[in-house]
């Protein structure tokens, strides 16, 4: 191979940066995910499944759907509640941005930045 | 011609990033709404059909009364207290003389044109800034109120220069760095968006009057201008009442009762 | 061709090299503005435009300037721009670059500068000069490249490029015209609601950017040896003339309608600019210098002899420059904000920091004009080189 030895050293490099999260984290602990604490009030906008996945597609529709079109309910196709559209006042009603929000995003290194304008109300829920 | 083609093909990608969202968005449209929930397009019962005003009788205004006003609006919306001339004011006070320039000029006559009356977002009919906004951020809403949407504004403003009032505010700094206390039932915002007075849009929905009118003690006339029974048309009827730069033709919904 | 802009002499990777140390600097004033939002800039309530739309504003017309050698070699056949031409274009592309540059970095929140192209709005003049400018910044890279690509391989550019070409000329003047539209349109400025704004914007555009096209062709003949033509730059310099005096003529026709109308709006922010108001003079010399300048650049111009001296014609560019660039980029966004709509007045003068990232804007633009024009010199020395 023409630069083999230059080739074989230099690929040996990758791979050692490529696998590196492997290997550094041999031995330990599995992974556990985020604790959240959660609300005493059992009934969210929509379901645990829905929110976990789709809870920023939901925010900024609530957004445009609020600010820019004036709408201001929510209706729970399941359970037939409504629910005012606004982060501050129905979301973090019930959610503590520390315990909840917070611990999650933080675990995945996300940082959103509604709380750049959003005020998240201090104290015990 | 093969770094060409790079390029080219770099270029291509790029434009295909920056119009890919604004396709995807056109398409999903419904769809997307339809999985979940529904958000009644309902328009609170407290808006509809109408045409928001403010009338300020300058007769009962007083500095106290001013004061209370601006305190309370400037509390209820986390509005910084910044000391120089890159300062957040949503409603303050201010002369006859510079509320009304071209109005004014007798000043050696009388002492009205030093008068202070209050100063605010006109929400006018034909509003100037939204013209020119070129994201919608400022936009106008069907019961009046010109909006501002601080998720979209970029900061350009282009509304702070075409507004012929003075009435918008930009956010130099961070604006939570001149906050005392907050208010968590309002957003701060946040440093590079304007921002102006909203008419209160979010204490209508609840069938409030604006903090400004609640605190007045009366000086301050606030209703639907479509409603010839509402108490402010009754006393526009009655009343002689200036509005700011009407030459101009955006038609204020800010009216002086003289 | 780009080959070319890679091999070059010690003098021009050190000048390249300080390009980049400026635009390192002043990207490092950015990172503090990103971090600490506008209020580091000199720019408040009333004064919301400043510094970086104030050179944004010139820019434009120095960018549009090269529609005044198209427009005669291309539709009148006049052939002697044809070797000053490219010059001309890849200014346009420098200048354009730097447009855009300064109004991202005037942006509160750039990264959401592209919700202009998200949510496009047709009643918003910013839409359309976003467009114009990207559009002008594209056509004058397509037809720069494609003439300079066709001269190099000995042939005739190609017949496509011919509609890009004859659609440039009425964009370049709609460049500066939507650019105008910005100012003008605006009920509550009386110093910009005016319809002469436009016609003055191009005619100081006009003088501008063919002075600065003379200097740029001096120093390239200086550097590189390679001479643009002395007709070329003859009729430059004859362009530049009429437009100053146009000008200047525009801008005292502003000057009467204040006066004699007598109308306060109309007066304070000329006075302002021109005498200072309550204590606050900070552009009255400026504003001097400007027309002064002006002036006798064009007196110097009107002579041949004087035209056909190097050293004169250089001496005369730069005073239109530097009187042009006093009135657009220093007085015309100042005195449209500094008496603001409650006729208040709140004086502007931009911070170090804004100066030093505007200084690393303006180190971008060179750069781009510096490797553009080694490209398009090399071409031609190259060409000329070649044996019959």
């Amino acid at each position: 191979m023409y630069d083999g030895g230059r080739i074989l050293v230099g690929l040996a490099i990758f791979v050692a940066f490529f696998t590196f999260p492997f290997w550094y984290n041999l031995g330990n602990a599995a992974y556990q995910g985020p604790k959240l604490e959660l609300p005493k009030e059992k009934n969210c906008v929509n379901t645990k499944q829905f929110m976990l996945e789709k809870h920023m597609q939901l925010l900024n529709e609530w957004r445009d759907e609020y600010v820019r079109k004036h709408v201001i309910s929510y209706k729970n196709q399941l359970t037939g509640q409504k629910f005012k559209i606004s982060l501050t006042k129905t979301c973090l009603k019930c959610h503590q941005k520390e315990k909840f929000c917070d611990k999650c995003h933080s675990s995945f290194a996300v940082q959103p930045y509604c709380w750049d304008c959003h005020v998240a109300p201090k104290g015990a829920k | 011609m093969k770094r060409r083609q790079f390029l080219t093909t770099l270029g291509l990608a790029g434009a295909g990033l920056t119009l890919a969202p604004v396709l995807l968005r056109a398409t999903q449209g419904e769809e997307a709404k339809a999985e979940h929930g529904q958000a009644e397009h309902s328009k609170t019962e407290h808006s509809k059909g109408k045409r928001w005003g403010m009338a300020i009788d300058t007769k009962k205004l007083t500095p106290e009364i001013m004061e209370k006003c601006i305190a309370a609006c400037n509390r209820a919306h986390n509005i910084p207290h910044i000391p120089n001339k890159k300062e957040i004011k949503w409603v303050w006070m201010e002369t006859f003389h510079h509320l009304f320039p071209g109005q004014m000029y007798d000043k050696h006559y009388s002492s009205f044109s030093e008068d202070k009356s209050l100063a605010l977002c006109n929400h006018c009919e034909h509003p100037p800034c939204v013209r020119v906004c070129p994201t919608q951020a400022t936009f106008k809403r069907d019961d009046g109120i010109v909006m501002m949407d601080f998720h979209r504004c970029i900061g350009c403003r282009y509304c702070m220069a075409a507004c012929p009032f003075g009435s918008r505010s930009f956010n130099f700094y961070d604006p939570r760095k001149f906050l005392k206390t907050e208010n968590p039932e309002f957003p701060t915002r946040t440093k590079g968006v304007v921002e102006k007075c909203l008419f209160c849009y979010e204490r209508l929905d609840e069938g409030k009057l604006p903090y400004c009118v609640e605190v007045a003690e009366g000086a301050i006339y606030f209703g639907d201008l479509n409603d010839p029974n509402s108490e402010i048309r009754k006393v526009l009827a009655k009343r002689f009442a200036l509005t700011r730069k009407p030459e101009l033709g955006t038609v204020p919904c800010v009216y002086y009762l003289i | 061709m780009l080959e070319k802009a890679i091999k070059g002499s010690k003098l021009y990777w050190g000048w390249v090299g300080l390009l980049l140390l400026g635009v390192l600097i002043g990207f490092c004033a950015y990172t503090v503005q990103m971090k600490e939002g506008l209020s580091i800039t000199g720019m408040n309530r009333d004064v919301s435009w400043g510094f970086y739309i104030a050179q944004f504003t010139f820019l434009v017309g120095v960018a549009a300037s090269a529609v005044m050698m198209v427009i005669p070699k291309y539709l009148h056949h006049y052939q002697v721009f044809a070797r000053t031409l490219i010059l001309g274009e890849f200014l346009a592309v420098a200048a354009v670059s730097m447009c855009l540059l300064f109004i991202i970095v005037d942006l509160g929140q750039p990264q959401r500068m592209l919700n202009i192209i998200f949510h496009p709005t047709p009643h918003s003049i910013l839409f359309w000069d976003m467009i114009v400018l990207n559009g002008y910044l594209f056509l004058n890279i397509l037809i720069g490249w494609v003439t300079l690509q066709a001269e190099h391989q000995g042939v005739n550019p190609p017949n496509w490029i011919k509609p890009f070409i004859y659609l440039s000329i009425p964009w370049a003047v709609s460049i500066h015209t939507v650019t105008a539209f910005l100012y003008c349109g605006l009920p509550g400025r009386h110093f910009w609601l005016t319809a002469i704004l436009a016609p003055r914007f191009l005619a100081s555009a006009f003088a501008a950017g063919p002075a600065f096209l003379i200097l740029l062709c001096f120093l390239v003949k200086i550097f590189t040896k390679w001479d643009p033509g002395k007709e070329a730059i003859q009729s430059l310099a004859k362009i530049v003339a009429y437009n100053t005096i146009i000008n200047l003529f525009f801008m005292s026709l502003e000057v009467f309608v204040a006066l004699y109308s007598n109308i306060p709006g109309h007066i304070l922010p000329l006075k302002y600019l021109f005498v200072g108001i309550e204590g606050h003079h900070a552009y009255v010399a400026w504003m001097w210098v400007s027309v002064l300048a002006g002036l006798a650049g064009f007196f110097l111009l009107l002579s041949p002899e004087n035209r056909k001296s190097d050293n004169v014609l250089a001496l005369a560019c730069l005073l239109v420059f530097v009187g042009c660039w006093i009135d657009k980029a220093l007085g015309m966004i100042v005195g449209g904000f500094t008496i603001n709509p409650l006729e208040e007045i709140t004086e502007y003068l931009p911070t170090k920091l804004e100066l030093i990232i505007s200084f690393g804007v303006y180190c971008a633009g060179f750069l781009i004009l510096t490797i553009l024009y080694k490209v398009a010199v090399g071409v031609k020395q190259e060409i000329e080189q070649k044996p019959v």
